[in-house]
């Protein structure tokens, strides 16, 4: 496996683990409200949609020979961009809902974390984009 | 890939990157307040993400990798490719009731089900040891 698609699994199964331990908190009544959309997403995207991303990455056809996962680049800077903005919302949701420190630096973190988690999303399609294909026809190169 | 999931993935892709869109759209607006309307769009946000990304993309990677028949081949493809237009047309119902509030969510629901049991019905005895 690789070593990016290594980074993406493992944080998956971290956030598989703390949205589960989360669940404890929500089932104990313990800032239920608050917490509930931090549950659902660190559970779906956090575990789930990063799953997806790391293992297609791995597993999509080929972009080219020389370059299989397209371009690695963007793919660091997904995986960054996506747990940034899902943990600045996993903070700021349940704090804002409970009122501690400023609302509206909370708010502002969640626009930020909004736009961050876009963007994942966009470089993940630009690079699986092109890798969703049918099998490639063989060219016979210098008469082999 | 054969062309089916081609399809199916591509589809998920695309609704991917709505849901994701959206959900940034009303959490913009879940921290400023700046437009209350982007609740509007909670149910399509739910149905594209839930059903339209996951549900279509991993129905899409099952028809590409699970075990072929003996020869080769994936079968007879017509309930896959029903299941991919049925839940198509289901979250596109389910959408439509949401964001106008039409009653057509019993429909969309009923597509999507349909679509489910397609599938289900295709994949059956392609869950199989390899080579069996
Ligand atoms: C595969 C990805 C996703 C799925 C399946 C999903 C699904 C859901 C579901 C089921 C809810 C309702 C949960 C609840 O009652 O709290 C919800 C709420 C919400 N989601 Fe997502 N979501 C996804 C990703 C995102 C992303 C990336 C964003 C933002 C960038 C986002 C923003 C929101 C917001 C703002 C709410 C409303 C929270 C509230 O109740 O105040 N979601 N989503």
């Amino acid at each position: 496996m690789p070593t990016i698609v290594r980074w993406y699994v493992k944080t998956a199964l971290l956030y598989l683990a703390l949205a589960l331990g989360l669940g404890i908190l929500l089932a104990a009544g313990i800032w239920r409200a608050a917490l509930t959309p931090s549950y659902w997403h660190l559970f779906i995207v956090g575990w789930l949609t990063q799953l997806i991303f790391g293992i297609a990455l791995w597993m999509l056809p080929s972009f080219t020979r020389e370059r299989p996962r397209g371009n690695e680049l963007l793919s660091w800077a997904v995986y960054v961009v996506l747990n940034a903005g899902l943990l600045l919302r996993a903070i700021a949701e349940p704090l804002r809902a409970v009122q501690v420190g400023a609302a509206a630096l909370w708010g502002q973190a969640l626009v930020i974390s909004a736009i961050l988690q876009w963007l994942a999303a966009l470089g993940f399609v630009i690079n699986a984009w092109p890798r969703v294909r049918g099998p490639r026809r063989k060219t016979r190169q210098g008469g082999a | 890939m054969p062309r089916l999931s081609v399809w199916a993935v591509r589809l998920s892709l695309l609704y991917l990157l709505a849901g994701f869109t959206i959900g940034a759209f009303i959490l913009v607006n879940k921290g400023v307040g700046a437009y209350p309307a982007a609740w509007r769009w909670f149910g399509a946000h739910q149905e594209f993400l839930l059903i339209g990304w996951m549900g279509q993309f991993a129905i899409g990677i099952g028809y590409w990798v699970f075990p072929r028949y003996r020869g080769n081949h994936r079968g007879n493809p017509a309930a896959a490719v029903l299941a991919i237009v049925l839940l198509n047309i289901g979250i596109a119902l389910v959408f439509v009731s949401t964001f106008w509030g039409l009653p057509l969510s019993l429909w969309g629901r009923t597509f999507e089900a349909a679509a489910a049991l397609s599938f289900v019905i295709y994949a059956w005895p392609r869950v199989k040891p390899t080579g069996a």
